[in-house]
């Protein structure tokens, strides 16, 4: 120990003890982290909700208060359940960036994962609707007639009748379907987000969800066809009519006033 | 402007020169007549003449082609084939075809006889004197002749009877088109006072034509029922339910201002005509945070958690409260009709 004790000083006695400490925590970490990993695997849920109070605390507390009860700037969060947190946070609209009419649709912050975590940990504060599987979203062999029948009695009289979007009161509107993901169509109907009403399964049963969706992959999305050709917006007799007035009947008199310009004489005057 | 800027060839003494002119000198707004006329490159030269010729010939023959074109793109295309074409984007090939071989087509016959007219035809200036419209004094007296001797051959002065009858077959035959005025009826009776709604009458979940349950409904959410023992198939269907179409939304019973609103509502469920009461337009523009239903037609704006007060836009009326309650099996259901004509004001509503 003397001998380790005069060599205490030694310029390289700093880099071995350094070295010997993080030995000990890696080889300590080496001996416990499976353990966590097993105990992990037992209460995967639980690490989800712990994680998911972490980002909690850090990106939204800050609203919606510390325990999701709510603030004067934001609601309540308890009993929203997770698949109100996938669509409002999957689609950009959460975070808030500023207080305004309306959340509008922006670039996503958060991993799918982080996202998961999140909403494990709100649906632990009070029982909610749970983020939908691919099942029960998923368009195939769903009735596409029906779909839009349904469309056109629950959704259309906002969202226009092939899901265009439209103007609500005070700055508030109901945006556009087009490049929204089934699952978030889904989870948007089941929650109600913001100022849309919500369609539960109990009024709105999962096979209605299902026909909805397909209808609006049918007429709302790439693979869309568009046998009229330029959709002008795919707004009504009202763009259309904008579009002939002022550029079909501008050709005509434009044309004409060329026809009348132009002089047919030899001698130019 | 002084009379130095103007151009001295383009004063009426010297436009008064030219051949034609009627200008007197020292007028100053005589008529300065036509301009001399001048010719087209085509009334000189043969060859500029043939080729515009040339030019129209080809027009119509395109035209001609188009609309072959158009008929065999009728008949060879399919309607289910979509092509992509810069910058309409992607569209049926069969309309594509069709709009551009019958644009085309018309637009050559167009162009054609423009050009023909422009270039070919005689554009010499022609003047054509007025000339008076009255008649002359013999032709006048002679048709009044014509007519005097006319009625005095007709008898109908002297064979009263006939001129009788007759005016009374001339008096007589509009009215049959007064009594086709009586299809415009029957009167509309109470049909406009009256909806599917009555007593007893469940409320029909309209997603899944299945009764409702109180349970059914939560805060926020909307949905739209129809009067239980209505089918799609009835032949009177789509005239019943523009009268009966319902919205239903749940609000907490604290919220509900309105007194009698609360009364007629069944567990704060509350439910409403879905017809505005402006034209008639469907509304059901639910924002679930401010319980207000917006009309999309003239932005009407009616308050769900205040009685459907009106508090915005040109309806008149509030919208119309259904009166609901839980019955014994726990569905909703009416306990009556609407207590107020649905949708708009018409004349004897008072």
């Amino acid at each position: 120990m003397k001998k380790l004790s005069a060599r205490r000083r030694h310029p390289l006695a700093a880099v071995v003890v350094l070295l010997f400490a993080l030995a000990v925590t890696g080889g300590l970490y080496a001996a416990f982290a499976p353990a966590d990993t097993a105990k992990a695997d037992d209460s995967a849920q639980s690490l989800a909700i712990e994680e998911g109070k972490k980002l909690y605390s850090v990106g939204c507390a800050s609203c919606h208060g510390t325990g999701g009860q709510g603030t004067s700037d934001g609601p309540s969060l308890i009993g929203v359940g997770a698949a109100a947190v996938d669509f409002q946070v999957a689609t950009g609209r959460m975070p808030l960036q500023q207080q305004g009419a309306q959340a509008p649709r922006k670039k996503v912050i958060y991993s799918q994962a982080e996202i998961d975590q999140l909403g494990a940990y709100i649906a632990s504060l009070g029982a909610g609707p749970a983020v939908p599987s691919k099942s029960q979203y998923s368009p195939d062999g769903a009735d596409i007639a029906k779909g839009g029948e349904l469309f056109r009695t629950n959704c259309a009289q906002c969202h226009n009748f092939t899901g265009k979007g439209g103007a609500l009161s005070n700055g508030k509107y109901a945006p556009t379907l087009e490049g929204v993901k089934p699952k978030h169509i889904y989870e948007a109907m089941q929650t109600g987000p913001q100022n849309m009403p919500s369609f539960p399964d109990t009024t709105m049963s999962e096979k209605n969800k299902k026909d909805i969706i397909a209808y609006l992959g049918e007429v709302n999305s790439d693979k869309t066809k568009s046998p009229g050709g330029l959709e002008l917006g795919g707004l009504g007799p009202v763009s259309e009519g904008l579009f002939a007035w002022i550029f079909g009947l501008g050709a005509l008199v434009a044309v004409a006033i060329w026809v009348a310009a132009r002089t047919a004489k030899a001698k130019k005057s | 402007m002084s009379s130095q800027d103007i151009p001295e060839e383009t004063l009426p003494s010297a436009q008064g020169a030219h051949e034609g002119a009627v200008a007197t000198a020292g007028d100053p707004f005589a008529d300065p007549g036509l301009p001399p006329h001048e010719h087209r490159i085509q009334d000189i030269d043969e060859q500029a003449a043939r080729r515009s010729e040339r030019v129209v010939a080809m027009l119509f023959t395109l035209s001609m082609l188009a609309t072959v074109g158009f008929i065999a793109s009728y008949v060879t295309l399919p309607v289910d084939k979509n092509i992509y074409v810069f910058p309409i984007g992607h569209i049926s090939a069969l309309n594509f075809a069709l709009g551009l071989t019958l644009g085309v087509a018309l637009f050559c016959i167009g162009a054609g006889a423009v050009h023909w007219a422009r270039t070919l035809m005689s554009d010499v200036e022609v003047a054509d004197d007025r000339h008076p419209i009255e008649a002359s004094p013999e032709v006048k007296a002679k048709v009044m002749d014509d007519f005097r001797q006319g009625a005095e051959e007709s008898g109908l002065g002297r064979r009263k009877l006939i001129r009788n009858t007759m005016f009374g077959a001339l008096a007589l035959l509009p009215l049959s088109a007064v009594v086709l005025f009586r299809d415009l009826g029957p009167l509309p009776g109470t049909k406009l006072r009256k909806t599917a709604w009555s007593e007893g009458k469940m409320l029909i979940n309209q997603n899944t034509m299945q009764p409702l349950r109180p349970e059914d409904v939560q805060v926020g959410s909307l949905t739209f029922a129809m009067p239980e023992g209505m089918k799609e198939e009835d032949h009177d269907f789509q005239q019943e339910i523009a009268k009966a179409a319902l919205m239903i939304v749940r609000l907490r019973p604290e919220n509900i201002k309105d007194k009698r609103s609360l009364d007629w509502s069944a567990d704060g469920i509350v439910a409403y005509s879905k017809i505005c009461t402006h034209v008639g337009c469907p509304i059901s523009l639910y924002e679930q945070q401010t319980h207000h239903v917006l009309c999309p037609c003239h932005q009407s704006t009616f308050d769900l958690s205040d009685g459907g007060r009106v508090i915005f836009g040109p309806a008149g009326h509030a919208l119309p409260q259904l009166r609901i309650k839980v019955n014994d099996k726990g569905y909703l259901e009416a306990m009556g009709d609407f207590s107020e004509p649905v949708g708009p004001a018409f004349w004897e509503r008072g």
